[in-house]
């Protein structure tokens, strides 16, 4: 199970990346999307995927790894905030030069 | 009772509270709001005074992160307790001036914000022990002198002088965190006064005199010391309450703190005598034959400090003579260290009424210029007596405070002279020589203040009209001649209440307390000191006459090589040399930076893997796999595939979306039910948001060339996915350490929850998740002013 | 752009109230289920953008007059200054501490200062979340 979520999270950092290497910035705003998921997916499979829940309650046995997952709950929500600045960077952006190419609004002077 | 640890926080919280007040208390001048928080600070503080006095200290700690050894300490003694007082005594007289100079037109609330912050970090920089913390303090005295140094940011000057103080005092400080680093890496410990417990290891220790130098440099570079003095004369483009209370009454004896503070542990050694008494004396003649060519007064000033502290800092170095253990007659030399405090007190009463005369003259004329100035004695006669006061106690006369310490820098400059020590036999003779010399500048340009200003014929070309300054602004220079004035006639209260404690808690380590008092007094006989300051008078007297043949001298000195060009000069080829540096591999192209990163992961990280032979490979550890788990990774990989071929924005958003709630049924399968719930919600909010965004955003193009297949960006990218895998496959084959994960899951017994996810985010790692809340908020309102704030205000009456 | 909402707008009323309830019971339960402050956050945010989505943006703010970027503020204050009032306490920052009492009718209940920490957090979430979504809808 590991290796295959470890596996998956290599092919999605390689689509990321080469969404990321585009020029388009919505895509690479999806690239950095996908790039969290695999980070994610990552982290998970570094703690394992034996145990319970975990909760403390009634049922006895060991619990799943709890500080990957706290982990990425933190870096959930900080990825939700610097996504939505990034988008809405491109979005002034496409609103200011009405270009959302990235090798044209090389070189346009500050405003 | 409120302990000193939380009184130093006192000027921030207010700070903080500024914006709010400002608001609604419009009609009133914030400044008197302000004027309480050093006023009561200093009441706070002068109750100490009796305890002090007694020899006793008042040590106190808040428990901030023990674990780290990092915990806020303060140490109320004699030595911070001067300068606490200084701090909060001159900067209410400085708040209660500033009143009546700024108007309320100026952007007040920056301006106390700034001021308040200032406060906070100096009474920090004097009361905390922990050295980290005190390169914090001491930084935040850095950052908001440069903040109110560009207080008129649309001036030029006052941006050029910000930026040359803050890089050449932060340089310092930078300088003083690696020499406090070299003294933890030596004696294992932040803490100030451990240190001076333990001095005897830590002389031996190969890093002492490093260690000394890095600190050096910090307190010289602010303190103004030859030849980081440039700094100063720029910073006057300050508003003058600010040059009268950072660049002349606090900040810049921080250094002298610094220096007084580490003497009982550096004090004693060659190295540490030489340089301080040496940079002092050298800071002390060229401050003052600089002085007497400024043509503005407040440059004047500058220069006047510059050389005021040189004479400090050269009795501290001749005073840390006394802790040489060979020396038999140490005791004698306290005398001067005594004589260095005694003139920092006097030095902020009499530099600060000058200031803020100068103010007033500004204030009033439109100009400091002394080729302008002239005959004002007339029109302000107060403004003159305090002139006349703080110029003659700078000079060194009678019947003034300046004239007592003056006298005392003599005796001590004498009684080294005498000292067959560290080849003082051949070179002791320049001390006193050097010194004389200096103060027959400082007379000769105390008089220009006075001379040049008020007597004389009143210039024609000035259109304001003359009269005396607002009642207001007169209170705070005459409280402080007033000073001048009263501590010539009853010194030793000053000398037994103040500065004797501060003699203790210098050299406690060392003298017992009889060793310590010296009593001050005016008249010691027909003695060489007397002498001395007679020859100063008739000489100088000489000179000022004689001052349009004696400003031939300064020929010598080409403008062109002067310290302040060759900053500026080094500074630009340094910027142009950098510029070209970094424009050779900063394109600007987003895609080249992203190249860069990426080839260093599959190189650096990939290669070491190769490289080291780390690969391994081992699954028999691993989880079974669900018949679902199949299902999804499928799934998403055929997803992620085709987000690479879509040529609609829409598609690729809710391709986008599926994928994050695809993750998060791998949530609910890895058994993480908080992942699954916030990572549904989440990616609900966000596919909302493209969708909002991507509603206003252009189409993307429909014809085929708008995303060209690339092959190097494949090698990259599946490169890059290469070396990911197998890192995360070596790293999960071969555990190293034991997991810290057990700790957590005693979350019920430490912490009384069930919930280990959230416990861990909640309570163990806090710290964590209030960062990240902090994180988020900034976000926000990036968001929010990327949108909403267009265009920035006062940005046309910029000047270039 | 005028559609007929009436079947949203009603729908909206009778789900925003039950989006309400789910978020509390994940903020109370976060402590000893699944749940807690980030989650119930965002659950809250989702129903007022629902609000937002039935009916439109004067009508809801006129309905709940709140600046949602003091509210983010007020979040990130009350974390911190949980963190900074266990200073107060003499104990290290961000020190929390539970009390356990037993009331009548109620049963036991655990106030916990993890519960302030907690609701600071819920409160950023929801103040940034909707202050990013009405700035950009309000920017149109």
């Amino acid at each position: 199970m590991e290796t295959l979520i470890i596996i998956l999270a290599g092919i999605l950092v390689t689509v990321s990346t080469y969404l990321m290497l585009s020029k388009n910035l919505i895509r690479i705003i999806l690239g950095m999307s996908l790039l969290t998921h695999a980070s994610h997916l990552l982290l998970m499979a570094m703690g394992g995927f034996k145990g319970n829940v975990p909760i403390i309650g009634d049922q006895a046995g060991e619990f799943i790894d709890a500080l990957p997952q706290a982990l990425i709950l933190t870096s959930i929500v900080i990825s939700f905030g610097v996504t939505s600045f990034i988008l809405v960077l491109a979005y002034r952006n496409y609103e200011t030069f009405k270009i959302d190419n990235l090798d044209k609004l090389w070189g346009i002077k500050d405003e | 009772m409120i302990t000193v640890s939380y009184a130093i926080f006192f000027p921030f919280i207010v700070a903080a509270l500024i914006p709010i007040l400002y608001k609604r208390l419009s009609k009133l001048h914030i400044g008197w709001i302000v004027m309480t928080v050093p006023a009561l600070l200093f009441i706070y503080l002068a109750r100490y005074i009796p305890h002090i006095t007694n020899g006793k200290t008042v040590t106190n700690t808040v428990y901030w992160i023990p674990s780290y050894d990092l915990n806020l300490t303060t140490h109320l003694d004699g030595l911070s307790l001067i300068f606490g007082l200084i701090i909060t005594g001159i900067g209410t007289l400085v708040v209660l001036y500033s009143i009546y100079y700024l108007s309320k037109e100026e952007s007040l609330k920056h301006f106390y914000i700034y001021l308040l912050l200032f406060m906070g970090g100096m009474l920090g920089v004097v009361f905390v022990d922990h050295m980290m913390l005190f390169y914090l303090f001491w930084e935040v005295t850095s950052i908001s002198s440069f903040l109110l140094i560009a207080f008129w940011y649309q001036r030029k000057g006052s941006r050029y002088g910000a930026k040359k103080a803050l890089l050449i005092t932060i340089s310092g400080g930078l300088a003083m965190l690696i020499g406090f680093l070299m003294i933890h890496a030596s004696t294992g410990t932040f803490s100030i006064r451990e240190v001076i417990v333990n001095v005897g290891i830590f002389r031996e220790h190969q890093l002492f005199i490093p260690a000394m130098i890095m600190i050096l440099l910090g307190a010289f570079t602010k303190s103004a010391q030859f030849p980081f003095h440039i700094w100063l004369p720029s910073a006057m483009e300050a508003p003058t309450p600010i040059s009268a209370y950072l660049h002349s009454a606090t900040m810049v004896k921080a250094g002298i703190y610094l220096v007084a503070r580490f003497s009982p542990i550096f004090g004693g050694d060659l190295v540490w005598f030489w340089l301080v008494s040496g940079i002092g004396l050298l800071t002390l003649l060229w401050g003052a034959f600089c002085a007497i060519r400024q043509t503005d007064l407040k440059a004047l000033l500058a220069y006047s400090t510059v050389s005021q502290l040189g004479l400090i800092m050269s009795l501290f170095g001749v005073g840390s003579i006394s802790f040489n253990q060979e020396l038999i007659s140490a005791a004698l030399y306290t005398q001067a260290i005594f004589a260095g405090l005694f003139h920092l007190i006097n030095h902020s009463t009499f530099k600060g009424a000058l200031f803020m005369v100068v103010g007033i003259v500004d204030y009033q004329l439109g100009t400091r210029d002394i080729r302008r100035l002239g005959g004002l004695m007339s029109f302000m006669p107060i403004s003159f007596t305090v002139a006349l006061i703080g110029s003659f106690s700078m000079a060194g006369l009678p019947p003034f405070n300046g004239f007592l310490s003056k006298e005392m820098f003599f005796t001590a400059m004498l009684k080294i002279s005498e000292l067959d020590l560290f080849s003082l036999d051949t070179w002791g003779i320049l001390f006193p020589v050097i010194a004389w010399i200096a103060s027959v500048f400082t007379f000769v340009y105390s008089l220009i203040i006075v001379i040049k200003t008020f007597l004389g014929e009143q210039s024609e070309s000035l259109d304001k009209p003359t009269h005396e300054a607002p009642k207001g602004m007169l209170v705070a220079p005459v409280i402080l001649a007033l000073f001048v004035v009263g501590i010539f006639f009853f010194p030793n209260i000053v000398g037994d209440y103040l500065i004797y404690p501060a003699m203790l808690s210098i050299f406690s380590s060392v003298f017992a307390g009889e060793h310590l008092t010296h009593t001050i007094s005016a008249w010691h006989g027909f003695n060489t000191e007397l002498f001395m300051t007679i020859g100063i008078v008739i000489l100088g007297t000489v000179i000022f006459l004689l001052l349009r043949y004696f400003k031939y001298v300064y020929k010598l000195f080409p403008e062109k090589w002067s310290f302040d060009a060759l900053f500026h000069h080094g500074l630009e080829g340094l910027e142009r040399i950098s510029n070209k540096i970094t424009s050779f591999y900063m394109t600007g192209n987003l895609k080249h930076y992203l190249s860069y990163i990426y080839l260093s992961i599959v190189i650096f990280i990939g290669g070491n893997l190769v490289y080291r032979g780390a690969f391994t490979f081992n699954f028999t550890d691993d989880a079974n796999i669900h018949l679902f788990s199949w299902f999804l990774v499928a799934v998403i990989i055929v997803a992620a595939v085709m987000l690479i071929f879509v040529k609609k924005r829409l598609p690729a958003i809710l391709l986008n979306g599926f994928i994050g709630y695809s993750v998060s049924m791998f949530y609910v399968l890895f058994r993480a039910p908080d992942l699954a719930l916030t990572q549904i919600v989440v990616e609900t909010a966000s596919t909302a948001l493209f969708l909002l965004c991507f509603y206003f955003l252009s189409e993307w193009k429909q014809d085929k060339k708008a995303f060209p297949f690339s092959i190097k960006n494949l090698i990259i990218s599946v490169s890059v996915g290469v070396t990911v895998v197998l890192v995360a496959l070596s790293v999960k084959s071969e555990k190293l350490f034991e997991t810290i994960s057990t700790y957590y899951e005693n979350a019920l017994e430490l912490a009384g929850s069930r919930n280990i996810v959230n416990t861990i985010l909640g309570d163990f790692r806090a710290f964590d998740t209030m960062l990240e809340v902090v994180v988020l908020c900034i976000a926000g309102l990036g968001v929010y002013s990327l949108v909403k704030i267009r265009k920035r205000k006062g940005a046309e009456n910029l000047e270039d | 752009m005028k559609i007929n909402e009436v079947i949203l707008q009603s729908i909206a009323k009778l789900v925003v109230f039950i989006i309400l309830t789910l978020a509390l019971y994940l903020f109370f339960s976060g402590h000893n289920a699944p749940g807690g402050g980030f989650i119930a956050g965002l659950v809250l945010a989702s129903a007022i953008i629902l609000l937002f989505l039935a009916f439109d943006m004067e009508t809801v703010l006129k309905g709940i007059p709140l600046d949602f970027k003091m509210i983010a503020a007020l979040g990130v204050f009350l974390a911190v200054s949980t963190g900074v009032g266990s200073i107060l306490f003499d104990v290290p920052f961000l020190t929390h501490t539970i009390v356990a009492y037993d009331l009548p009718l109620l049963g036991m209940i655990e106030l916990s200062t993890v519960t302030l920490f907690e609701a600071g957090v819920a409160l950023t979430v929801v103040g940034v979340v909707i202050t990013i979504i009405l700035t950009i809808s309000e920017d149109v």
